[in-house]
């Protein structure tokens, strides 16, 4: 076949679960869900293929060969389908796959899926799990969990630039206000700085309150190419930039312990593909798995100098509406971060963002939005641009 | 983590004693033995012992532990920066909890890592100290 021009993608349905502790229904139950509620919204019969994002299923439940699981449980017999993992980033991944595989042609609409179960393991194993999104040998070896390499980060931030701890509070406060108007939001609860500054210590300096949530849950969307969308009249919102980049596992082996390379490659790109700076988005959905994360992924992304993205918070530019929104639906903070269903319900609020149908957390106007999924402290960073069409 | 004893016994020398790569081409030194230098890419790397000395570049102080390393709370786990210019991920021992410093200078020892089990295999391995030899 000759080489034609690449397809245009457009997002024609979304899906979500609420991100809960959802004891009566399993991994397989939540991707099913999510997926069908996605199928409806976008009017297809079936879609031609499935990505199914996960981290840890093999761990906590199981189950690897999702894709073929979530597909034959959802009824689509015989489709293609494939599971992508990716660590914290296993959704955003499979939303890049299932970009590139409208893009490219090879298929006109598929369904993208993030789903992960976190409350089946009741010994601990689900930090252990999350400790594989680091390096094994370098780092899970000697005794660190994930929030200990994030403390190593928000140490090292504290030591050089001496924000407040008072700075850090401001983006969970931030997102914890945002949650309140989001009905499939984990902790839809406003906290005070106080009961930031009083949570208790996971890794000094990072505490409870730095830190997202376990939760389950699943999200889906449905990409498909712009005759399909049309066909459907749903052509609202289309992908225009989509890029991933990748750093070092072990924060020990990064260029500049502070400088998230990833996170700037991959934004510089995704917006570049998109014919868009900084400057012209209108949200980020960002990966506040820690504060200390939202903080160096506003400096790396191009939102802030080096040493200065503590002070968007606390100064009221991340609101709603702020210069920059972030979080704008609870962010993973208190949306909650079930790990490898994150990036797929970053897509879904974007959508919802880009349609007027984010409800009361509606951001004004909102017409470019970027969304970006990190795997580990900044190892695989997938980012994506959206827009009203 | 379940106990893995080939992959233990496999890594026993790199956790008694402190190697690095050096690259024959950027003369860069790497923390760990690897087979392609990061920073140029060059394929040429040799074997080099490391001092251990260095100091404490980024820190934290361990309440929620992993697996395996419950008994050792409160602990510290630092990034530390060795003398040849490499940094390192590892234990601080040998010093009260609320001492650690970024910036302190420590040098390597060998200490237990974990148990497995109270009957289990045990692993050693490198931690930091705050610096004594001269």
């Amino acid at each position: 076949m000759a080489h034609s021009r690449p397809h245009e993608v457009y997002v024609i349905g979304t899906g979500q679960v609420p991100v809960r502790e959802h004891w009566e229904r399993s991994l397989r139950d939540l991707a099913v869900w999510a997926l069908h509620s996605a199928v409806a919204d976008s009017g297809i019969e079936a879609p031609e293929a499935l990505y199914v994002g996960n981290m840890l299923g093999a761990l906590l439940s199981d189950q690897q060969h999702l894709g073929t699981l979530v597909a034959s449980w959802a009824g689509y017999r015989g489709i293609e389908a494939a599971t992508v993992e990716a660590a914290c980033c296993s959704g955003g991944s499979a939303l890049r796959q299932g970009y590139l595989a409208v893009r490219s042609g090879a298929h006109r609409a598929v369904a993208v899926v993030g789903v992960e179960k976190m409350t089946d393991s009741v010994n601990g194993a689900a930090t252990a799990g999350l400790a594989m999104a680091a390096d094994a040998e370098a780092e899970g070896a000697v005794g660190l969990s994930f929030p200990a390499i994030n403390a190593l980060l928000m140490r090292r931030y504290m030591h050089e630039f001496e924000p407040r701890r008072e700075d850090f509070a401001a983006f969970s406060v931030n997102s914890h206000a945002n949650a309140v108007g989001n009905p499939n939001a984990m902790f839809r609860k406003a906290i005070s700085e106080r009961a930031y500054l009083e949570a208790p210590m996971i890794a000094d300096p990072v505490n409870l309150m730095d830190s997202a949530p376990m939760a389950d849950g699943a999200a889906a969307v449905i990409l498909a190419d712009a005759e399909t969308a049309e066909q459907l009249g749903r052509r609202g919102v289309r992908i225009t930039g989509s890029a991933v980049a990748t750093d070092s596992l072990a924060l020990q082996d990064r260029r500049e312990l502070l400088c998230l390379d990833a996170v700037a490659a991959s934004t510089a790109r995704a917006l570049d593909m998109a014919g868009k700076t900084p400057a012209d988005v209108s949200f980020f959905e960002l990966h506040d798995a820690f504060t200390i994360m939202a903080v160096l992924s506003l400096e790396a992304a191009g939102f802030a100098p080096k040493g200065e993205g503590y002070r968007l918070a606390t100064e009221g530019a991340v609101t709603r509406e702020g210069r920059i929104p972030i979080c704008t639906m609870g962010g993973l903070k208190a949306r909650g971060h079930p790990v490898g269903a994150t990036g797929v319900y970053q897509a879904v609020e974007a959508v919802l963002q880009l349609t007027g149908r984010a409800g009361d957390c509606q951001v004004a106007g909102a017409k470019v939005g970027l969304i970006q999924n990190i795997g580990g402290s900044g190892a695989t960073v997938v980012t994506h641009v959206l827009e009203a069409d | 983590m379940a106990l893995q004893l080939p992959r233990e016994w496999r890594r026993r020398a790199e956790r008694y004693r402190l190697f690095g790569g050096r690259c024959l081409g950027c003369g860069r030194i790497s923390p760990s033995l690897r087979p392609i230098c990061p920073a140029c890419q060059d394929d040429r790397m040799e074997e080099v012992e490391l001092s251990g000395r260095g100091e404490v570049y980024s820190f934290a102080v361990m309440y929620k532990a992993p697996e395996g390393f419950e008994q050792d709370i409160p602990y510290v786990v630092a990034l530390v920066k060795l003398e040849e210019g490499p940094v390192i991920t590892a234990q601080i021992t040998d010093v009260a909890v609320d001492d650690v410093r970024v910036g302190m200078p420590v040098e390597s020892v060998l200490r237990q890592w974990r148990q497995h089990g109270p009957d289990g295999h045990i692993v050693y391995g490198y931690k930091f100290r705050p610096a004594q030899r001269p």
